[in-house]
């Protein structure tokens, strides 16, 4: 995080953190409500297993289950760290 | 027909039993006949906010067990004619409620005639606030300004959806209003408590009240009168809106903004 997203951030209302943060994880557990109990643990053991190889958050995994038709879609996403591919 | 409104919240502590005493006292001052009932088995406290704990001698879990009538156990209120109190039992026994339980004594007050039922629910989604929004046709949701809060409510929210009688039966959940609670206009002005729009914009419920943070809500404690009943508090006529709201009623919402502290305005009152 640069200088300026420290400063700005710094003079956002506590109240606008609030609410964005609150925006995002909203939203993350909505995507995951329904789905079946076996996918947070899924995740962190993905998680662990991606960790091995590349150094991510743990945010930087995002799992997914969409319904396509007749089929469910687990989608996985993993954001690596910048200009690194593997360390 | 009886309508089940439960006051649910996921987190403890936000003022589901202090709305559900206005609430159900506001509904039967317009001369409909409600019951009100602590779904809080083993922390009863539904009974002081209504001031009638020296007149419980039955209670809920009592007439689910069968060892009293439901008419033993209701407790009639004292102040107004039609509002009667089920009293949580204070057993520990966390399996003492049962939906068949329940369900009996929803439909045994159906056919007494009760034309509100109020159901306190505890916090938390275990079974007691599971059972306590199960039957529900309406959910008024307790939220605080304030991010755990939040967060719980939504949770709260997607229950509603698909844990209920309603949603079993594909009828769609059971239909969440927002009542957002110890609501602080200065400190939503000065940038440091969300805003009822963050809130209704996160949420994505709509508004039913707005109750703000009152002296009134802790003197009404003390005493044992329900704060709907002080006329001259904040959050007592924020509640009397939020009633007529419930009851289809259109009515701005008032408490939203600050009162001005200015030195004029001190002195020649506005
Ligand atoms: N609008 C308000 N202003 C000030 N205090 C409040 C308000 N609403 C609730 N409280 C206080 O918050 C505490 C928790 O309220 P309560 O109704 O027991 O919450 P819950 O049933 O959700 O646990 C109580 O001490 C109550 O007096
Ligand atoms: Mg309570």
């Amino acid at each position: 995080m640069g200088i300026l997203d420290f400063l700005r951030n710094r003079r956002e209302p506590p109240a606008a953190m609030a609410k964005e943060r609150l925006r995002i994880i909203v939203a993350q557990e909505r995507a995951h409500r329904g789905g079946p109990d076996y996918l947070p643990l899924m995740r962190n053991e993905l998680l662990a297993v991606i960790r091995k190889y590349v150094h991510v958050d743990l945010d930087a995994i995002d799992i997914h289950l969409e319904r396509d038709g007749e089929h469910d879609v687990l989608e996985l996403s993993v954001a690596l760290p910048e200009g690194k591919g593997g360390e | 027909m009886t309508e089940i409104i439960v006051v649910t919240s996921g987190k403890g502590g936000v003022g589901k039993t202090t709305s559900s005493a206005s609430l159900a006292t506001g509904i039967a001052q317009l001369g409909k006949k409600v019951a009100v009932i602590d779904f809080d088995v083993g922390l009863r406290n539904l009974d002081l906010i209504m001031g009638c704990e020296r007149r419980v001698v039955y209670d809920f879990v009592n007439v689910i067990h069968g060892e009293a009538s439901l008419k033993q156990a209701l407790i009639k209120d004292k102040r107004v004619e039609t509002l009667f109190v089920l009293a949580a039992s204070q057993t520990r026994d966390k399996d003492a409620l049962t939906q068949e339980g329940v369900e009996r004594v929803l439909d045994e007050l159906a056919k007494d005639g009760f034309d509100y039922v109020i159901c306190d629910s505890p916090a938390g989604i275990e079974k007691g606030a599971h059972l306590a929004m199960y039957f529900a046709d309406r959910a008024v949701v307790v939220v605080n300004p304030e991010v755990s809060s939040v967060r719980d409510s939504d949770r709260i929210l997607g229950l509603l959806a698909s844990k209920t009688r309603r949603s079993e039966r594909g009828e769609g959940g059971v239909p969440g209003h927002l009542l957002l609670t110890r609501y602080h206009p200065a400190r939503v002005e000065a940038g440091e408590m969300l805003s009822l729009q963050d809130v209704e914009e996160l949420l994505g419920i709509p508004v039913v009240g707005v109750i703000p943070e009152s002296d009134g809500v802790l003197t009404a404690s003390n005493t044992g009168v329900p704060v709907i009943l002080d006329e001259s508090s904040n959050a007592g006529q924020a509640y009397t809106d939020t009633v007529a709201r419930l009851l289809g009623e259109v009515r701005p919402i008032r408490f939203l903004d600050a009162p001005k502290k200015g030195f004029l305005k001190r002195v020649f009152g506005g």
